[in-house]
């Protein structure tokens, strides 16, 4: 089971280390819930700026003695993969209350740091190539989708413009005015052919949840939803030349044999949307439409919560901003306010079923780490 | 095609560009692609057990997990994937020079490859490994098949010294490789060419025909007088673009053929000291002046020789003067590089002139010295083995340097 969404809510900068972000993160955790700090016996973390700290260090930082612990580094793939490791454990009696937290802080400079310092093959094979950072190796991405695929900047705007609709209601959301496909079609390039609103705002931030067993969660009297499948999978399709499809291509009829459950089940889809081509790429992947289909697919539905295909219901990190790895657990902190009515003004209505996906770690020229999870919310 | 390159005139009043560098940081395995880079090659790991072409660098084969990778060179074709032109960089350095082209690369060996992308590159296009401004080796795509002005591309620029629209300084005019030095950068289009001489007080042979090139100004060098170095670098080192420093003095010798250290203090005067009075003086002006508009100071060049390597003991006390100039570039390069001013090494086997008679062929002829010397500046290579015999000498040092030593003193 999940429970308990909480978020510190997002800041553009922060003089403030990751540890804040983090120990934020759990005392709202413990506010929520009502648990004390002693009951927290498992605890998973992710953060790039936590360096040169982990998981364990934080542990000393913050007072805690978990009897599970683990540290996940995997970027977008964080919070899919955090769940996926703290039920088992929970399942395997291994922790009663794992907390999976996500934060990063993000100092004047730390964003540019964080790039340089990325991965051994970015240092080497990608940095000194303009120090585009991430923008780069997607500008590529997107590039080649739009040729391979027909795909158009209409395209991917009508999803930006849908997302910031949604985030206009998620009060925690950074971008606050409206968006409209004009001034996405307007704003100025950023690594052709993205520009402005294609691109995720790096920010600090924080995101946890809990897992816990179905009986600790009543006896605790907080809403949960339920684990219905979940996938993962690294470096897949490694000789595709570009990066068109991800793990979940390969695992998704597992994922939805564990659910019971198929694509038009879903109520709404949490994508990892660094930028918009990756949501296409996972529609794609999961099911929701065939390979290439995706620009077609744009052009059938409408993506605002009360569209007829919800879509990053919060806004997405798009128009939330991206706090690091926090941004791995934005979909999921979200799937589990929708599927427990705690939405407010954005709320899916009559969710019953839900999608996360996640997708992480461009080490080199694409991005490695997917997964996804098919959550339900419980009776 | 590319557009010209035109010199302007600089606005005295508006701000000079200060030297930024690219991204410098490499692991030690990524550094056999700049140690390739260093001498034009284009190399990548490949795996001895199974043959795979390796790229990104790395430390075990990704398809067998063999650690015995080998720095191959590779073909050099590929396809071009996708493309992006930067707008917005994390750099100083690129955020000076945007926008900024970048390619996708499927290599015909094998890997993808992000790389510099030439303006006119389309689908086909070959690579080729340079050494960026930080010193360190970029992968860029170009065309096809050449075009004239390939060298003119605004960001192939950034990572060579092409002399063109440039002022270079040729340390000394008299003998036949300065000749030719000075007409090889005269057709690459130089700006200016300052061409130093030693006695100012006579003629040398050549002297006219240098004269009557348009871009050359004689001026008085020696560079055995610290007072005149100063005096000419006060006139002209915050102008000079590259310097070529050719001045040298050659006998032949070993110890104990010949009384006395006189000849081996006159080497170190010119080919050791020479260097030293050189860069002490021109060397501060060219590094604040490392990324002047597109004209920048650029480049120092050394002309040393291959026995600067493993001593030739018929050369003895030369090669030994030649070994400290090495040396002291190496100290050089490493001043430079924060201003990306390039140190490129030149090392010539037997240069066909009168102190290599005994010698016998193949030597290499000045004018195919100087092309070579021009080929290194705009190619963005910074050790530079010309002739048959300097091939040969480095395939033999580096291949096993004290077999290399033996051989020489049979």
């Amino acid at each position: 089971m999940l429970a308990v969404p909480v978020t510190v809510p997002y800041v553009r900068y922060s003089i403030r280390a990751a540890h804040w972000w983090l120990a934020r993160a759990l005392s709202l955790l413990l506010k929520e819930s009502g648990l004390g700090k002693d009951e927290i016996d498992g605890l998973t973390v992710s953060s790039f700026t936590l360096a040169p700290d982990t998981a364990i260090g934080l542990t000393q930082h913050l007072g805690l003695s978990p009897r599970w612990l683990d540290h996940i580094p995997l970027g977008g793939a964080s919070g899919v993969v955090a769940l996926r490791r703290a039920a088992r454990a929970v399942q395997a009696g291994d922790a009663d209350v794992v907390a999976c937290i996500a934060a990063d802080t993000n100092h004047v400079d730390s964003f540019r740091l964080t790039l340089a310092n990325f991965s051994q093959f970015a240092r080497d094979a990608v940095y000194p190539y303009g120090a585009g950072g991430p923008n780069a190796s997607f500008a590529f991405l997107t590039a080649y989708y739009m040729r391979q695929h027909g795909a158009t900047r209409d395209d991917f705007g009508k999803l930006c413009v849908a997302q910031r609709a949604n985030a206009l209601k998620y009060p925690h959301a950074l971008f606050k005015k409206p968006l409209t496909l004009e001034e996405y079609l307007s704003a100025r390039p950023i690594a052709e052919p993205l520009h402005l609103f294609d691109c995720v705002m790096p920010c600090a931030g924080a995101e946890a949840f809990l897992v816990l067993s179905e009986e600790r969660a009543r006896a605790l009297g907080v809403q949960y939803v339920r684990l219905k499948g979940t996938i993962e999978r690294h470096n897949a399709f490694a000789s595709d030349p570009v990066q068109m499809r991800a793990g979940w291509a390969l695992d998704r009829d597992d994922l939805y044999r564990q659910a019971g459950a198929a694509p038009q089940d879903m109520d709404f889809v949490e994508t990892y949307d660094d930028y918009p081509v990756i949501s296409l790429m996972q529609l794609e992947d999961l099911g929701f439409c065939g390979k290439g289909e995706g620009p077609a697919f744009v052009r059938r539905h409408t993506f605002t919560h009360d569209g007829s295909f919800p879509l990053n219901t919060s806004g997405g990190q798009l128009s939330v901003g991206q706090a690091g790895a926090a941004g791995g657990f934005l979909g999921m902190v979200e799937a589990i306010r929708q599927l427990t009515g705690a939405a407010g003004g954005r709320q899916v209505e009559g969710a019953k079923l839900g999608l996360v996906s996640g997708f992480g770690m461009i080490n080199y020229d694409r991005g490695l780490g997917s997964g996804a999870v098919v959550l339900e919310k419980a009776q | 095609m590319s557009e010209p390159i035109r010199a302007k005139r600089k606005n005295p009043v508006l701000r000079t560009r200060l030297p930024t560098l690219p991204p410098a940081a490499r692991s030690r395995a990524a550094l056999g692609l700049t140690a390739a880079a260093a001498l034009g090659r284009f190399e990548l790991q490949q795996c001895r057990d199974c043959g795979a072409v390796q790229y990104p660098p790395r430390e075990a084969c990704q398809k067998c997990l063999s650690i015995l990778l080998d720095w191959k060179p590779q073909p050099e074709g590929g396809e071009l994937l996708a493309q992006t032109v930067l707008h917005h960089s994390n750099d100083l350095f690129f955020r000076e020079r945007l926008p900024w082209r970048l390619g996708l690369v499927r290599l015909d060996c094998g890997p993808i490859v992000v790389a510099h992308l030439h303006e006119s590159a389309t689908q086909r296009v070959r690579v080729r490994a340079a050494l960026d401004r930080a010193g360190q080796a970029v992968i860029a795509a170009l065309p096809d098949k050449e075009g004239s002005d390939m060298a003119d591309d605004r960001q192939l620029r950034e990572f060579t010294c092409d002399p063109k629209q440039r002022k270079v300084l040729v340390s000394d005019g008299k003998t036949a490789l300065g000749q030719a030095l000075v007409k090889e950068m005269a057709s690459a289009k130089a700006e200016l060419i300052w061409v130093g001489y030693a006695e100012p007080w006579k003629k040398f042979a050549g002297f006219d025909e240098l004269a009557q090139i348009p871009q050359v100004t004689l001026v008085p060098l020696d560079v055995t007088d610290s007072k005149n170095v100063r005096e000419l670098a006060a006139e002209i080192a915050g102008k000079v673009d590259i310097v070529v420093n050719n001045a040298e003095h050659h006998r032949t010798a070993g110890i104990s053929a010949r009384q006395g250290v006189e000849t081996a203090r006159a080497e170190m005067d010119v080919n050791y000291f020479g260097l030293l009075r050189l860069a002490q003086e021109f060397g501060p002006a060219m590094r604040s002046r490392g990324a002047d508009g597109r004209a920048s100071a650029v480049a120092w060049v050394n002309v040393l020789s291959i026995y600067a390597l493993a001593n030739f003991p018929p050369h003895g006390t030369f090669s030994a003067s030649k070994a400290a100039a090495h040396s002291l570039a190496q100290c050089l390069r490493a001043e430079m590089r924060p201003a990306g001013v390039r140190v490129v090494n030149v090392f010539p086997g037997p240069i066909d002139d009168e102190w290599s008679q005994l010698l016998p062929p193949p030597k290499v002829a000045p004018a195919a010295l100087a092309r070579a010397v021009v080929s290194a500046l705009r190619d963005g290579v910074e050790d530079v083995y010309p002739g048959d015999v300097a091939q040969e000498w480095l395939a033999r040092w580096r291949d096993n340097p004290k077999a290399l030593e033996r051989e020489l003193s049979a």
